[in-house]
């Protein structure tokens, strides 16, 4: 059942990968609809892994993890998808399809959700004008640069109005300004309702925008308060964060 | 397939080049086999329709009889048989037709005497169509025409015919088991065709299961690739055994009748034949299909 109130809910998670070492230990959150964390943590925390539970590309070694209101590990099968496709994921290496022009990659989601091309050809180019890519709509990734690729594939995870939308290390590959811009489209995608996790080790980011941080270190979260910020701090708080992450009832 | 490009190219793919050319072979074997099954099968019921119906009897001359003694027994023979119920007709072998059968192996002079052998003279029996049908009593005719005929013996093809009908079988049998085994081999190469594709694709895959794509998304377009490149395959593989059946069938037709089974087939047969392809087709597709769900179903 999605109750609408906490999109994500960690209850004792563990994970692990095959018969390796436990990665997450006992992990609790609760994530509210409509809030904005940010994901940090050194080099091999676990946050990636912490994302890939979050959207279903790993099952966990032990715990309970519910996504809208649905118990993953009761969930059929064929129910899965449709959980998928209410979130949004923005990989670090962007994971964009190469033989596919910035149009398809962006349309997959609608494709595989089973939208008719002339909502495909209504959405889509609109979206791509947004992020900034208009003269884009035909190219392949391969001349795209890294920016422009991120943009794409910030597009292809909002463009089906996901409820959850996970970043991992999304300005790991641009520089500042295009970092920056990011953020403030994040931002502006959470005023309407996402909720939003970024995992990011760039602290600059972190003490620009005041929301909560998700703090993992060996395989141990904790919640912390948002880090004081300058300029760009006063507009996040514009966003309204709402919800907050805590420790599981 | 979707859209204005496929999400999977497997078109381009190593396999898909390969896959057509493996399954025509495939389909060209299978047709052969089947097309073998056919004519085996037509040919064995042909046999047992031609002979069931007929007997021979056949008198062996003693050098003490001569050829009114001869030809009594004939007319003895013949009349016995008239008076059968059962049999329709029993004509004498005329001499001639007797010398043409004989000259090819023992000459001109068979029957006159020349060589010294004691040529057998014939009777062809025709029974009645109920009386063939399993009714009629052979081996009483046979005591009852040796009594009445000293040196005449009854033939009714059984043994000959059980033979040649128990070898029509077994090869007929083999022929299907060629079948059967060429539809595995059919099926584990589709498998390791599909196999390859999917860890080729698994990037792309991976990112389609991730934006939420069904397994039966990811399982159609390799199931319609499947499909194509069987259509393609089976087609070229049943025209290429259509050309070596029409070889065969040339061929067969200038062997002398009666030493091969007749190489013939109704329009029903070759559509049959014809529906090879579309058997591969369907095969291609299936395999695909569950070897795709089974290898995706392990996908978190």
């Amino acid at each position: 059942m999605d109750d609408g109130g906490d999109v994500v809910r960690f209850q004792n998670v563990g994970m692990r990968y095959g018969l390796g070492p436990e990665i997450l230990h006992d992990v609790s959150l609760r994530l509210d609809a409509g809030s904005f964390h940010f994901l940090t943590g050194a080099s091999g925390a676990g946050k990636s892994s912490l994302l890939r539970l979050m959207y279903l590309a790993h099952r966990p070694s032990r715990g309970l993890i519910t996504l809208f209101g649905h118990d993953i590990a009761t969930t059929p099968r064929a129910t899965l998808p449709s959980l998928r496709r209410r979130v949004g994921v923005i990989f670090q290496d962007f994971r964009l399809i190469d033989h596919l022009s910035a149009m398809d990659n962006v349309a997959l989601p609608l494709r595989v959700a089973g939208a008719s091309e002339k909502q495909i050809r209504e959405h889509v180019p609109e979206l791509l004008r947004w992020v900034g890519l208009a003269d884009y709509i035909d190219s392949r990734p391969s001349v795209l640069s890294g920016g422009q690729k991120q943009r794409v594939a910030i597009a292809r995870a909002v463009i089906a109005r996901p409820r959850l939308l996970l970043a991992d290390e999304p300005t790991g590959n641009v520089d500042d300004g295009i970092a920056m811009r990011l953020m403030h489209l994040l931002a502006e995608l959470n005023k309407i309702g996402t909720t939003v996790v970024v995992a990011t080790h760039n602290q600059s980011l972190v003490t620009s925008f005041a929301y909560p941080r998700l703090h993992l270190a060996d395989g141990e979260l904790s919640v912390l308060a948002p880090l004081s910020a300058g300029g760009a701090e006063r507009r996040a708080e514009a966003a309204p964060a709402h919800g907050a992450a805590g420790g599981a009832p | 397939m979707i859209g204005a490009a496929p999400v999977l190219p497997l078109a381009r793919d190593a396999s898909s080049r390969f896959l057509p050319w493996l399954i025509a072979f495939m389909v060209w074997l299978a047709t052969l086999a089947l097309a073998a099954v056919m004519v085996l099968s037509a040919a064995g019921l042909q046999w047992r329709e031609g002979l069931t119906g007929s007997l021979t009897v056949q008198i062996v001359p003693t050098e003490a009889m001569d050829a009114t003694g001869l030809a009594n027994r004939l007319s003895r023979a013949v009349a016995l048989l008239r008076a059968t119920p059962g049999v329709a007709s029993a004509t004498i072998v005329p001499d001639e037709r007797i010398a043409a059968l004989l000259e090819p192996w023992l000459g001109r002079d068979a029957l006159s005497g020349g060589l010294g052998l004691p040529v057998p003279r014939l009777i062809d029996v025709t029974l009645t169509r109920e009386a063939a049908r399993g009714n009629f009593d052979s081996a009483a005719l046979a005591e009852r025409l040796k009594a009445a005929v000293p040196g005449a013996a009854l033939d009714d093809h059984g043994q000959w015919l059980e033979r040649l009908i128990a070898l029509a079988n077994a090869v007929e049998a083999i022929a299907l088991a060629v079948l059967a085994l060429i539809s595995l081999a059919a099926v584990a190469t589709v498998v390791f065709a599909t196999r390859t594709g999917l860890a080729i694709h698994h990037d792309v895959i991976e990112v389609l299961h991730l934006i939420g794509a069904q397994d039966s998304y990811v399982a159609r377009q390799f199931q319609l690739n499947a499909l194509w490149l069987g259509l393609k395959g089976g087609a070229a593989g049943v025209v290429f055994a259509a050309g070596t059946l029409l070889v065969l069938g040339y061929l067969a037709g200038r062997v002398e009748a009666g030493l091969l089974p007749p190489f013939e087939m109704s329009t029903a047969q070759w559509a049959s034949l014809a529906g090879v392809a579309l058997v591969a087709a369907a095969i291609s597709l299936v395999t695909a299909r569950v070897t795709v769900l089974r290898t995706i179903g392990r996908m978190p």
